[in-house]
């Protein structure tokens, strides 16, 4: 702790933060996990999945955005708020097509493990958009399938941020915003298996596929097969 | 063939290269670059993507995504000439139908599409900003007010026949001075002028005021005043001028919001047509206050009509040493104005969008913090106000913050302008001291029979009968402006939907809550209006708009509910009288008939179990 460090509470647990870290940076270092789905690791935060909804001195903000500030009081896994962003990762399932048994992401699968952390065990109230958007299978070594996009943006970041390249970008406007690629289709890009976007798990779903590498590791033993989403952080505490 | 395409695409480059040549090839201007390819080319052809892309040093994605944001871009080709008839609510009321239909008969086509021949597209768009005058459309940079079915079929023959669009306004068109062009188009329709800004205004007495006074006088009168932000959220005007004015900073902007998006609210569209003047008086003044030298006026692409009138203000006031270098003579006082015009996008009244529109970026929300005052265009500490705000700066610092502090109420000091439509016999704009009550303002309407009122538009809420005697103002009803109202005829449950629908439309996307979840929104309202829902969707509802208002990012999102919850609990008979107790073993939420429609179609023939009338 440096004398410009400062802290504040999480579900009533003191937490040190730096000036200019945001509430879930802070979380994280402390072991505290917060839900997430368009913030990842290594990429400029968005703020746009809203999963990681607290109430920072009884205002509802981003975690991944909100800069912590001493003395703040913030709630976060109250019933409340889990039952909202229970509310939106429903949301997420209802706005594309989601059929877990048959994807290639299940088990990988950040929305997936996001839905069973949160409690999603029975059927929603909300009715399926069910999009019916082309698969892009032109490049050789990707396929491209946005009918279970998310919109989280997270691939656009790590092109652009990571990969220098600019191989994705959002298109159109409200229930229509997508995700595009630079080109005609993704063989008419300059998209690499090599890509972070591509190959550095950046997509927290089963949109970007790399070919011929499908269900290599079983099901049963991936990534939250083995852990609830959100452990790898909690550990830190234990 | 192949020759004739290069050199089609060769012209298009040409007309790209021109765009951005026009702004210095500075990114921050595709907006302007892609509005002007949009204008030569009525679309944004492939190869103009692809030649900004590489004069600017962007990619083709970014630019498809800037281009289609915005509703008033095209990336397919649209005719010679677009209609774009206003399909909001009121227009509905006012007699859209007969005209949607005359208009489709004579041009042979439909909402959406294009005559053969390339002549004329024809579109639906949110409301246009003429809701005293509607049924209205926009027809590319004229209007066409209070349409009949004759007038819209004679307007189509006559753009379907390749003549000149203006000749639609006037055959003297060309002679015309700007504003007299703006007056050929549109009444203003004051009907209430008051002691601020639609009465008598002496020209520039507030800025001479201003240029003798010291920056921190300026505002410390504008706090004095009690002028409060008149764009909806009802902000303390001198504080975030003082705000701008304390950051480290070597740039600072001043940006007036001409967005007025909000269906129902016309008054900006006044006071830009009537006193043009005082609103870049009172911009130049809160340069001055904090330090601007350079200002932008956010036009909404609907008020294109205005445009050429408020640049040949502009260039007057150059003319007149009313902006530029050395303002009134006063050395170091150097400001100037340029004029962005937007594209068709609600969301870019919101001030973080706003600016990133100006930027030349989607008109996506920033997030907060940091705010505008602390980082805005361009990273610079920038103000952005309200076109009727900056109006009342001006008249603040001509005639003192204590004849201003005044009028009105406790919480609310000064006039506020009041965009008055829908079922009433004079609509048009009223200028009246904050406090005055709903039925007053009614009355002067000549709205006697009014049952609802939709108070600040769909953002706002809508209250009945019992509620008229609230006042205006933000000590209760809050509002930006707009008055909207219905008699006892109306349909509350079709107002609701088309309110939903207008926030789905015009969602920026950017966040879950308000991206997907007002479709789901207007979804259980379909329920409510097919007669299928239950009490347990009214919880449903409430919990659904609850989510939506806590999780969203902006504004947009954390009022689209609005007009859901506001209907709830002022007309909770409208609901009653459609709910019925869920069917047995059935989750209430299910709406079977929908959910059998598919197969009933696939099998042609309805269902043993769920068609009632299926033995007859
Ligand atoms: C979705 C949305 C649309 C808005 N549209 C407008 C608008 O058209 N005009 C406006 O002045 N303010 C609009 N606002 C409010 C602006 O964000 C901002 O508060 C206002 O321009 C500040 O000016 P004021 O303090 O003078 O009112 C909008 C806000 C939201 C969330
Ligand atoms: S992307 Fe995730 S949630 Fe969607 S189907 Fe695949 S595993 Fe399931
Ligand atoms: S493709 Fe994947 S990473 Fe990209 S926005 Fe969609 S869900 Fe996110
Ligand atoms: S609330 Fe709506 S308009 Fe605002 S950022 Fe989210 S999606 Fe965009
Ligand atoms: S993780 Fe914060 S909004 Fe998505
Ligand atoms: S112009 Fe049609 S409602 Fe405003």
């Amino acid at each position: 702790m440096t004398d410009k460090d400062f802290t504040f509470t999480i579900d009533g647990a003191s937490v040190t933060a730096q000036p200019g870290q945001t509430i879930m940076e802070a979380a994280d270092a402390a072991g505290i996990y917060i839900p997430r789905l368009c913030d990842h690791e290594g990429l400029r935060h968005q703020g746009s999945c809203r999963v990681c909804t607290v109430k920072a001195a009884g205002r509802s903000v981003a975690a991944c955005t909100q800069p912590a500030a001493p003395g703040l009081v913030v709630e976060s896994e109250t019933p409340h708020i889990q039952a909202m962003r229970k509310s939106l990762v429903e949301m997420l399932f209802h706005e594309g097509n989601h059929i877990c048994p048959v994807c290639e992401a299940s088990g990988n699968c950040e929305l997936q493990a996001m839905a069973y952390r949160l409690g999603m065990v029975e059927p929603t109230k909300l009715p399926y958009l069910e999009p019916t958007r082309p698969v892009d299978a032109s490049h050789p070594g990707i396929a491209l399938d946005t009918n279970r996009c998310i919109s989280c943006g997270r691939c656009i970041r790590a092109s652009e941020d990571v990969d220098h390249k600019g191989v994705f970008g959002y298109c159109g406007r409200g229930i229509h915003r997508r995700i595009t690629v630079n080109g005609e289709d993704l063989a008419h890009t300059d998209a690499a298996v090599s890509d972070h976007a591509i190959s550095g798990g950046v997509c927290p779903v089963g949109c970007i596929i790399v070919k011929r590498v499908g269900f290599r590791l079983p099901i049963g033993a991936r990534a939250f097969d083995r852990q609830i989403i959100g452990e790898a952080i909690e550990e830190k505490r234990r | 063939m192949n020759g004739q395409a290069d050199h089609q695409a060769d012209a298009i480059a040409a007309v790209a290269e021109e765009a951005a040549a026009a702004t210095g090839h500075d990114r921050h201007r595709l907006l302007d670059m892609l509005l002007a390819i949009q204008e030569r080319c009525r679309w944004i052809p492939p190869a103009a993507v692809e030649r900004l892309a590489a004069s600017l040093g962007l990619t083709p994605v970014f630019i498809r995504g800037v281009a289609s944001f915005y509703s008033f871009l095209s990336l397919e080709p649209k005719g010679k000439v677009i209609i774009r008839l206003c399909d909001d609510i009121i227009d509905r009321h006012a007699g859209l139908d007969a005209v949607l239909a005359a208009v489709t008969d004579e041009l042979g086509i439909s909402a959406g599409e294009t005559t053969a021949d390339g002549a004329v597209s024809l579109e639906v768009t949110p409301c246009i900003g003429l809701c005293d005058q509607a049924p209205a459309a926009m027809v590319n940079d004229i209007v066409l007010t209070s349409l009949t079915p004759e007038t819209a079929r004679h307007a189509a023959r006559h753009l379907k026949a390749g003549k000149p669009l203006h000749d639609l306004v006037s055959p003297h068109f060309a002679g015309l001075t700007p504003q007299q062009r703006v007056h050929a188009q549109v009444a203003s329709n004051i009907r209430a002028p008051g002691a601020v800004l639609l009465g008598e205004v002496p020209r520039e007495a507030g800025l001479r005021r201003a240029a003798t006074m010291e920056p921190r006088a300026i505002i410390a009168a504008i706090i004095a005043s009690g002028l409060r932000g008149c764009g909806g959220a009802g902000f303390a005007t001198g504080r975030k001028w003082e705000m701008a004015a304390r950051e480290e900073a070597s740039r600072r902007v001043v940006i007036c919001n001409a967005d007025e998006g909000e269906p129902g609210t016309f008054k900006d569209r006044v006071l830009l047509t009537e006193r043009p003047h005082l609103l870049f008086e009172g911009m130049t003044i809160a340069a001055r206050a904090i330090g601007a030298a350079e200002g932008i006026l956010y036009l909404r692409g609907e008020y294109v009509y205005l445009r050429d009138h408020l640049e040949a203000v502009l260039a007057e006031r150059r003319a007149a040493g009313l902006l530029g270098h050395a303002i009134l003579g006063c050395g170091g006082f150097d400001f100037d104005i340029r004029l962005q015009l937007g594209a068709g996008a609600y969301v870019c009244g919101e001030e973080g969008a706003l600016i990133s529109s100006c930027e030349g970026l989607r008109g996506e929300p920033k997030t907060r913090p940091p705010f505008p005052v602390q980082r805005g265009y361009l990273g610079f500490p920038t103000v952005v106000n309200n076109v009727e705000t900056l109006c009342h700066a001006a008249r603040i610092l001509d005639l003192g913050p204590d004849w201003y502090f005044a009028m009105g109420t406790a919480g609310s000091h000064g006039t506020k302008l009041f965009s008055v439509s829908g079922d009433c016999r004079a609509p048009g704009v009223y200028e009246l001291p904050y406090g005055i009550t709903v039925g007053e303002l009614l009355a002067l309407a000549g709205a006697e029979d009014a049952a609802a009122v939709q108070v600040g538009g769909p953002s706002g809420v809508m209250i009945g009968r019992d509620s008229f005697h609230r006042r205006l103002g933000f000590d209760d009803l809050a509002t930006g402006g707009a008055i909207i109202v219905f008699n006892g005829s109306r349909n509350i449950l079709e107002i609701v939907d088309y309110y939903l629908a207008f926030f789905v439309h015009e969602s920026c996307g950017y966040c879950t809550p308000c991206r997907v979840g007002n479709v789901f929104l207007r979804q259980a309202i379909a329920k409510f209006r097919h007669g299928h829902a239950s009490a347990e969707d009214v919880e449903e509802l409430r919990t659904l708009s609850a989510t939506i208002i806590e999780t969203s990012r902006c504004g947009l999102g954390t009022t689209s509910p609005n007009p859901v919850l506001s209907t709830l609990s002022h007309f909770p008979l409208v609901y009653a009288a459609v709910t019925r107790p869920a069917q047995d073993g059935q989750q209430a939420s299910f709406d079977i008939q929908s959910a059998i429609e598919t197969a009933r179609g696939i099998a042609r023939r309805r269902s043993f179990v769920y068609d009632r009338d299926f033995s007859q």
